[in-house]
């Protein structure tokens, strides 16, 4: 008798379920020829180009508020510190290009038959570093979840965040990193540089969200998601049925740092840079108002703040200015009051009474019609 | 020696401070037995519980589960032994489905709970058992409400069913009857000796309605002031003198 309400198994049920998702994959892909073919410009120049950077960058900043989400959505933890897996992930990335890839390029050349597969190799193993790291930046946000609830703990992740922000800007070893002015020019192989390859970038981004997204989906489903959103409905009742709070806080903080660590080493891509902004509080309030914009604990939502937060980024300013976010701070509140579950969230919760009113609407219609 | 006792506490304290809200507590719970402990307001009764589930830890004393000492192990590990508990201010997910609630239950049981790549709603045997304990608790119908928009009475038996699901073997009872009226209480009753005598379980249960105490347990402790004041079958409690005293204070001296 419950059946229907249960999520179906099966690729086909899972197909389905996301079929809205898939169309979006689906047209953003063939966005590019569009401009294309409406304005003439090739796929790695001028319109095109410039579209698809600023789809590129709504990409990857749905992928990291989609993993905010995990935790402020699903797990029911406010941290103030994730930017700190996202910079991580970008600075990892970066780093280890810029100093540790050309060396070894010089040293060693994998050949697979005739094709020299060194640099592939080079980009795994640094993704590679870029898991590690992130896996370790989730597990120290985890550990201090342990005993700390709250705004206690909200500030004390915005604490270490500062830390790590603070090292990434000191002075001491502005040879590396660049400090203030962060890592610039990192050398990528001509096939994945933003540049010149404009086009593969986007479908990386693209890809990236796409299996971002249905992995996410994937957990927040699975018995594990489960328990995790048991964590933010109500711990001590978890604890008395037997889950341990910390461990499923621990899957939590590191599943979501993972994400944004990958997303981060794709904008340091993206950027052929890595700067300490990336790794400040401000980014981490970015993927919040993402999150909220788009509705929390519905992780499609983030992708809609995304979004938003994009257009406002590129037009705000054209259109007012230096005063930009006086505008923007307005729209938020705005948002919040009269979309308290955010876009999507809301939609959810209300969409039958637009549903309902439109049906009445064409229900008038057609009676007129049949008096008429 | 397979003892008879299921449950035992030995010279239980517990201090706040300059309170001492249980003194020096030793209370033997016998298996397959309903044990209730009563007592005037302010009597120690939840700290007792809460000392005994594992919510706190107490300041002296030792609390033996099948003669293994788990004065200092987790609420959760706990669980994991087969003790249960119910909250006197009703404790549950109030954002998921009635459904939910006890199939996250059900699952705490199980070894899939680091499954992260495979749908929770494939796993059936969870369901089944959720479906069995809404059955059980009376829920049924009621699956896919929201649990924060079922009215109160529904919320207590929701807070049973999550205890039940979990398979306990003995269950602890915190006040299941708080905040209902009188004709709900007997189908609570109902229930509660259902879900005892269905797998032979042991339960505890802090209460302060006298007619259901009397009419369900086997052994009743009283309590005032955090320390035991009597202890024994129905018939013995209500003819104890000093009972009478404590609950029913002067005013029932006087008018003796």
């Amino acid at each position: 008798m419950l059946d229907k309400y249960l999520t179906k198994p099966g690729f086909g049920a899972a197909v389905k379920r996301e079929r809205g998702f898939l169309i979006f994959i689906l047209l953003m892909f063939i966005l590019p020829f569009g401009i294309r073919a409406l304005t003439g410009s090739g796929l790695n120049e001028g319109v095109t180009k410039f579209w698809q950077g600023q789809l590129i960058t709504f990409f990857i900043m749905a992928v990291f508020a989609m993993s905010y989400d995990l935790l402020i959505g699903y797990g029911g933890i406010l941290s103030f510190g994730h930017a700190a897996s996202f910079g991580g992930g970008a600075y990892t990335f970066a780093l280890l290009t810029k100093w540790w890839a050309p060396r070894f390029l010089e040293s060693y050349r994998v050949m697979l038959g005739s094709v020299n597969i060194s640099e592939g190799i080079v980009l795994l193993l640094i993704l590679l570093a870029v898991l590690a790291v992130s896996i370790i930046i989730g597990l120290i946000f985890a550990a201090t979840s342990i005993r700390l609830k709250g705004t206690y703990f909200a500030m004390l992740t915005l604490a270490i965040s500062s830390a790590f922000y603070i090292l990434i800007k000191a002075t001491d070893f502005h040879q590396w990193t660049g400090a203030d002015e962060g890592l610039h020019g990192i050398p990528l192989p001509v096939w994945l540089n933003p540049t010149q390859n404009r086009f593969t970038i986007y479908v990386v981004s693209l890809l990236f969200l796409m299996i971002c997204y249905l992995v996410m989906r994937r957990m927040v489903n699975s018995p594990t998601g489960r328990v995790i959103v048991a964590n933010r409905e109500n711990e001590d009742r978890m604890r008395m049925i037997g889950y341990n709070p910390v461990t499923y806080r621990a899957i939590a903080f590191v599943t979501a740092s993972i994400f944004a660590g990958f997303s981060g080493a794709l904008y340091s891509i993206w950027n052929m840079s890595a700067s300490p902004t990336m790794m400040s509080a401000v980014t981490t309030v970015n993927a919040l108002i993402m999150t909220i914009m788009g509705g929390m604990g519905t992780l499609i939502g983030p992708v809609f703040g995304a979004a938003i937060s994009q257009v406002i980024q590129q037009f705000f300013y054209t259109w007012f200015g230096a005063r930009w976010p006086l505008v923007f701070g307005i729209l938020f509140m705005l948002i919040v009051m009269f979309l308290p579950y955010g876009v999507v969230g809301t939609w959810r919760l209300q969409g039958w009474k637009v549903k309902q009113g439109w049906q009445r609407f064409l229900d008038l219609f057609k009676a007129k019609k049949a008096a008429g | 020696m397979t003892s008879d006792i299921i449950l035992e506490a030995v010279g239980l304290s517990k201090v706040f401070g300059g309170l001492v809200a249980v003194d020096n507590v030793s209370i033997q719970i016998r298996r397959q037995s309903m044990h209730a402990i009563i007592g005037p307001n302010g009597a120690g009764k939840t700290t007792l519980f809460n000392l005994l589930s594992g919510v706190m830890p107490p300041t002296t004393g030792q609390v033996l589960y099948k003669s293994q000492d788990i004065t200092h192990i987790s609420p959760q590990k706990r669980a994991a032994l087969g003790i249960g508990r119910s909250y006197q201010i009703t404790n549950i997910f109030p954002n998921l489905t009635v459904l939910e609630n006890i199939r996250l239950a059900a699952q705490a049981t199980g070894k899939d709970n680091f499954r992260m790549f495979k749908l929770a709603d494939s796993f059936r045997g969870y369901i089944d058992r959720a479906e069995g304990v809404i059955d059980t608790v009376g829920l049924t119908g009621r699956e896919l409400v929201i649990a924060r928009n079922l009215p109160h009475g529904e919320k207590r038996k929701l807070e049973l069913g999550i205890m039940i699901a979990c398979d306990p073997e003995l269950l602890l009872f915190d006040e299941p009857t708080a905040g209902m009226s009188s004709e709900q209480v007997p189908e609570l009753i109902n229930i509660i000796n259902k879900v005892v005598q269905q797998k032979e379980r042991t339960a505890i249960l802090v209460e302060h309605r006298m007619d259901m105490v009397m009419s369900i347990s086997d052994t009743i402790t009283v309590m005032n002031q955090g320390r035991i004041l009597a202890e024994g079958s129905p018939h013995e409690i209500a003819n104890n003198r000093q009972v009478q005293t404590a609950y029913l204070g002067d005013l029932y001296g006087e008018l003796a």
